[in-house]
C-alpha cells in the first residue's frame, strides 16, 4: 500500500486514532450518486409522500451515524443533553462537516413552542434539481430532515423532521426550511430541567 | 438592431430529436413543427457533412456562415448537439456554447427528475441559461 512505510502500526484497532478524514469530495460524485438514490427511490414507490418517506429514512442512517461519529471527534466522547446545545449542534457542527458551512439560520417557530426551524438558501442536496410541476411540494431536502432526525433521535431528543419550501420576497428561487417538532416528552424534560 | 446577437439555441439529441429550443429577440423565430423539422434537418445535414468530409476524422460541422445568419455547433461526445443561429459575425459563440454544455451536465444531467433523451423542462437550467445569454449579450453590447 502506498505509504503505509510512514504511519506508525498501531497493533490494536482501537488505539489508532480516528482520521479527520479527507475533508470534501467531489460535488459532482455526490451530486450524481444522490440522483441515483432519488431515481431508486422512484422507482419504489407509487407516491410522493412515500419517496418523500424513503429518502427520509436513508437520512436518518446517515444522522445516526454521523451523531455517533461527531461526538468522538469533536466533542470528547460527550454529547449535548440540552435542546438549544443539541440544535446549534446541528446548525453549526454537523452542518459544517456535512456541507462545510453552518446552516444559513436556526430560528425558533414562532406559533409553536415545540417548533424550530433551520433555513438554507440553497441546500447542498437540491444544488441542481428543478422539481418538475406535477410534484408538487415535494423536496429532496427531505434527505437532509431526516439526517437531522437521526441525529436529534439518537441524542435522545426525538422529533418529527420535515422539509419545505419557503418562497422568498424578491428572490427567484424558494428558500429550503427544515422544520423540527420536537415530542412531547423533550420539551417535558426541558422544563424539568429549568 | 436590439442588440439580441443570438436568435435561438437549440440541443438535440444524439437521435436528432429536439430536447430543447430557445428564440431570444423577434429575428428567425419559428413555431413548434418547424423548429423541430429544422433540428433533424441539421442533425442529419451535420452526419452527412462528416462522410463526405476529406479530411480524416472529421467531426462534422462547426460554422455554417449564410448571407443573414451564422451557426454555430457544438457537438459533445455522446452525440448532443448544441447549436446558436446568431448574427453574421457575432463572436465567441464556441465558448458560449461550451458553457451551455456545462449547464446542461450540471442542471439536466445530474437532475433526478430528468430522463435522458427526452425534452428538457428543468427550471434551474432555464434560469442559468438565461443568465448566461443576457452576461454575453451584456458583454458583446460593451465592446
Amino acid at each position: 500500500m502506498i505509504g503505509v512505510g510512514k504511519l506508525k502500526q498501531y497493533t490494536n484497532v482501537l488505539e489508532k486514532p480516528l482520521s479527520k478524514g479527507k475533508q470534501e469530495v467531489s460535488l459532482s460524485a455526490f451530486a450524481f450518486l444522490f440522483s441515483e438514490l432519488v431515481q431508486y427511490n422512484q422507482t419504489q414507490v407509487d407516491n410522493i409522500s412515500e419517496l418523500e418517506r424513503r429518502l427520509e429514512d436513508a437520512g436518518y442512517a446517515v444522522g445516526a451515524r454521523v451523531l455517533e461519529l461527531l461526538c468522538h471527534r469533536e466533542k470528547g466522547n460527550r454529547r449535548e443533553t440540552r435542546l438549544l446545545g443539541i440544535l446549534s449542534f446541528v446548525h453549526s457542527t454537523v452542518w459544517k462537516v456535512l456541507f462545510g458551512k453552518v446552516a444559513d439560520s436556526l430560528e425558533k417557530g414562532t406559533e409553536h413552542e415545540d417548533e424550530y426551524m433551520i433555513s438554507e438558501k440553497e441546500p447542498l442536496v437540491n444544488r441542481f434539481i428543478s422539481i418538475p410541476k406535477d410534484m408538487g411540494t415535494f423536496n429532496c431536502g427531505a434527505f437532509v430532515a431526516g439526517i437531522v432526525r437521526g441525529v436529534l433521535d439518537n441524542a435522545g431528543f426525538p422529533a418529527v423532521v420535515t422539509a419545505h419550501f419557503v418562497p422568498v420576497e424578491g428572490q427567484q428561487r424558494p428558500r429550503t426550511t427544515i422544520l423540527i417538532k420536537f415530542a412531547e416528552e423533550v420539551l417535558r424534560r426541558e422544563a424539568r430541567l429549568g | 438592431m436590439d442588440g439580441a446577437a443570438i436568435y435561438s439555441l437549440f440541443i438535440i439529441n444524439k437521435s436528432g430529436g429536439l430536447i430543447f429550443y430557445k428564440d431570444y429577440g423577434s429575428t428567425g423565430r419559428m413555431d413548434t413543427n418547424d423548429s423541430l423539422r429544422l433540428a433533424s434537418l441539421w442533425h442529419s445535414m451535420h452526419a452527412i457533412s462528416q462522410q463526405l468530409s476529406p479530411t480524416v476524422g472529421c467531426s462534422g460541422v462547426e460554422l455554417l456562415q449564410a448571407d443573414t445568419f451564422d451557426l454555430h455547433c457544438f457537438q459533445s461526445l455522446t452525440g448532443t448537439k448544441f447549436f446558436v443561429v446568431c448574427e453574421p459575425g457575432t463572436q465567441r459563440m464556441e465558448a458560449l456554447l461550451k458553457f451551455i454544455y456545462e449547464l446542461f451536465a450540471d442542471y439536466v444531467l445530474k437532475n433526478p427528475f430528468y430522463e435522458m433523451e427526452m425534452p428538457i423542462r428543468c427550471e434551474l437550467f432555464d434560469l442559468n441559461l438565461l443568465q448566461a445569454v443576457q452576461k454575453d449579450r451584456v458583454a458583446s453590447l460593451s465592446r
